[in-house]
């Protein structure tokens, strides 16, 4: 029995809209596993029926080789959640919340401190003050703590990073690959595209169903198509111009760059002599590394058709 | 297009809650057409600064205009000359598409007649015809995103507000939002936006960085990266951002 998480065919609806629609792939105990896509794909949905808060409509689910459904009660003390929205109590100070949250689980603050000891490591200077006047990124740091304080097995992060800055975000992963260390299983969950690099393996879900399950590294790989970074002055008009190009099958924007989804026939030489005689300046066109982002919107659009 | 025009022009701006300086003399010009990025880490003073160009909030010290408009004085006339879009809240999800074009049109004072030229102009250009009985919260994302942009830009605002307009939305629908940006921003409306996505930060003709209630960096995106040694806008965020010294 894997004693990670293991999902197997799970379906859930409300009303007429199907939220998750077959899902499954596993967890191996210990891993740090990414789910990533956008918001409305069904990641908070998983996270629920996950963390025994609500209950499929078909398929099974286990966490350290308990049930979902069936073994729900004995699950929610193996398991720490941290939901998507702001899990603390705002008029309990730092301490009273830490307090809070052993004593709902039978367990001492100091028992577990080692384990939240680096994270909460910055919240100690404030200790009295109530959880609702602290800073996104303190508040964020004080929910994993209370999550982790009856030393979980299995961690479960819904868009723990979502609306924090880009530094606090890179924070938020060193603390989570320091966690490693202890064996815990953690699933995570991000619509930024930049963050699947940080995990061991990742599934991509859209629109209730996965898209693909493998290392980031592997699913980069995967994508099969040839690319192209594309700049010139004016980026807008280069976007559009070689929109009209026959050898183009896609081009985006891709921050400093566009990126060319490049067809059999495409030439980068003629191409860029093409946009030239368009009158555009300074046009440079080179291959390109195709990332997550790149292939998150190929098996988007694969989808949609 | 980029005009000479000031559209936004700030001067010592200041604001004070208590003992705490949020906005900390803040000084810039914003031209029309221009898509100026407005970045900072969390808790750095941005949504301060943007409420307080929009006419919500009064400065404690320091001067701003927007549109010719005095912040201070005339913050009514600044609220009728902008727009305002955030990812978290623009639209009504319980009322229909037809509902929320009537609603904004009625907020902004446009007649009967104008309210049906408006929806009809809206819905042709958006491909939205049929949908106008729909609950908002029934579309996708992408039709929702750009019915809230339209509608943030339909009473020809000077200078459209974007406030992470993008949060949480998938690869393909956020760049197409960034398109309507462009255009928009073509035909000579400034474009004030925020954003945490840093590739986004790109598309941006100037891009200010607060740190500590105080403006750290301000250049295209090009600058920064000379200024700052750096390959990316990422790390160009990351080396600024890290100066900060405000832990709470």
């Amino acid at each position: 029995m894997n004693e990670g998480i293991v999902i197997s065919d799970i379906t859930k609806s409300y009303g007429k809209t199907k939220a998750l629609d077959g899902v499954s792939f596993s967890v191996n105990e210990g891993e740090l596993f990414g789910l990533i896509g956008p918001d409305g794909a069904g990641k908070s949905t998983l996270f629920k029926i996950l963390a025994t808060l609500l209950l499929p409509d078909a398929g099974r689910a286990f966490m350290t080789g308990l049930n979902v459904v069936d073994d729900y009660r004995k699950l929610r003390t193996e398991i720490g959640y941290m939901p998507e929205k702001f899990s603390l109590y705002q008029d309990l100070t730092v301490k009273e919340n830490l307090e809070f949250f052993a004593s709902l689980f039978g367990v001492s603050v100091s028992e577990n401190f080692d384990l939240i000891a680096p994270i909460y490591k910055q919240l100690e200077q404030f200790p009295n003050r109530l959880a609702g006047n602290l800073s996104g990124g303190m508040k964020q740091k004080l929910a994993l703590s209370c999550a982790l304080i009856h030393r979980p097995k299995v961690l479960l992060l819904d868009e723990p990073t979502t609306g924090v800055d880009a530094v606090s975000r890179s924070e938020f992963w060193d603390m989570l690959s320091d966690l490693r260390k202890h064996g815990i299983t953690i699933l995570v969950s991000t619509s930024y595209m930049d963050e699947a690099k940080l995990c061991e393996r990742i599934a991509m879900i859209n629109n209730g169903h996965i898209l693909a399950v493998n290392t980031p590294e592997k699913l980069a790989e995967s994508i099969g198509e040839t690319l192209y970074n594309a700049s010139a002055d004016d980026m807008f008009r280069l976007l559009t111009e070689l929109r009209g190009i026959p050898g183009v099958q896609e081009c985006y924007t891709f921050g400093a760059t566009l990126h060319i989804v490049a067809k059999k026939d495409f030439s980068p030489g003629s191409t860029i002599e093409i946009l030239r005689n368009k009158g555009l300046k300074n046009v440079k066109i080179y291959p390109a590394q195709a990332t997550i982002e790149d292939l998150f919107i190929k098996l988007m659009q694969n989808d949609q058709q | 297009m980029i005009s000479s025009e000031v559209v936004i022009s700030v001067k010592d701006l200041t604001k004070k809650f208590g003992n705490f300086t949020a906005v900390d003399h803040i000084s810039f010009d914003v031209r029309k057409g221009e898509i100026f990025g407005f970045l900072g880490a969390n808790g750095a003073g941005k949504t301060t600064a943007m409420r307080m160009l929009c006419g919500l909030s009064f400065p404690t010290s320091g001067d701003g205009r927007v549109d010719g408009y005095d912040i201070i004085t005339q913050s009514e006339e600044v609220k009728k000359h902008i727009g305002y879009m955030s990812q978290k809240f623009s639209l009504y999800e319980n009322l229909t598409v037809a509902e929320n074009i009537r609603l904004f049109c009625t907020i902004y004072g446009m007649s009967n007649k104008e309210i049906k030229e408006q929806s009809t102009r809206l819905y042709s250009y958006l491909d939205m015809e049929g949908m106008e009985k729909k609950l908002v919260k029934d579309i996708p994302v992408g039709w929702k995103q750009k019915l809230a942009f339209s509608v943030a830009t339909m009473h020809n605002p000077a200078v459209v507000f974007l406030d992470e307009p993008t949060g949480g939305v998938d690869p393909i629908t956020r760049r197409k939002f960034w398109e309507l940006i462009y255009e928009v921003s073509s035909k000579g409306v400034t474009v004030f936006v925020t954003t945490h996505y840093l590739d986004e930060a790109e598309y941006c003709d100037r891009i200010s960085i607060m740190v500590d209630g105080q403006i750290a960096a301000l250049n295209s995106p090009e600058g920064l990266k000379q200024e700052f040694h750096a390959e990316t806008m990422d790390e160009v965020f990351r080396k600024v951002a890290s100066q900060a010294k405000r832990t709470e």
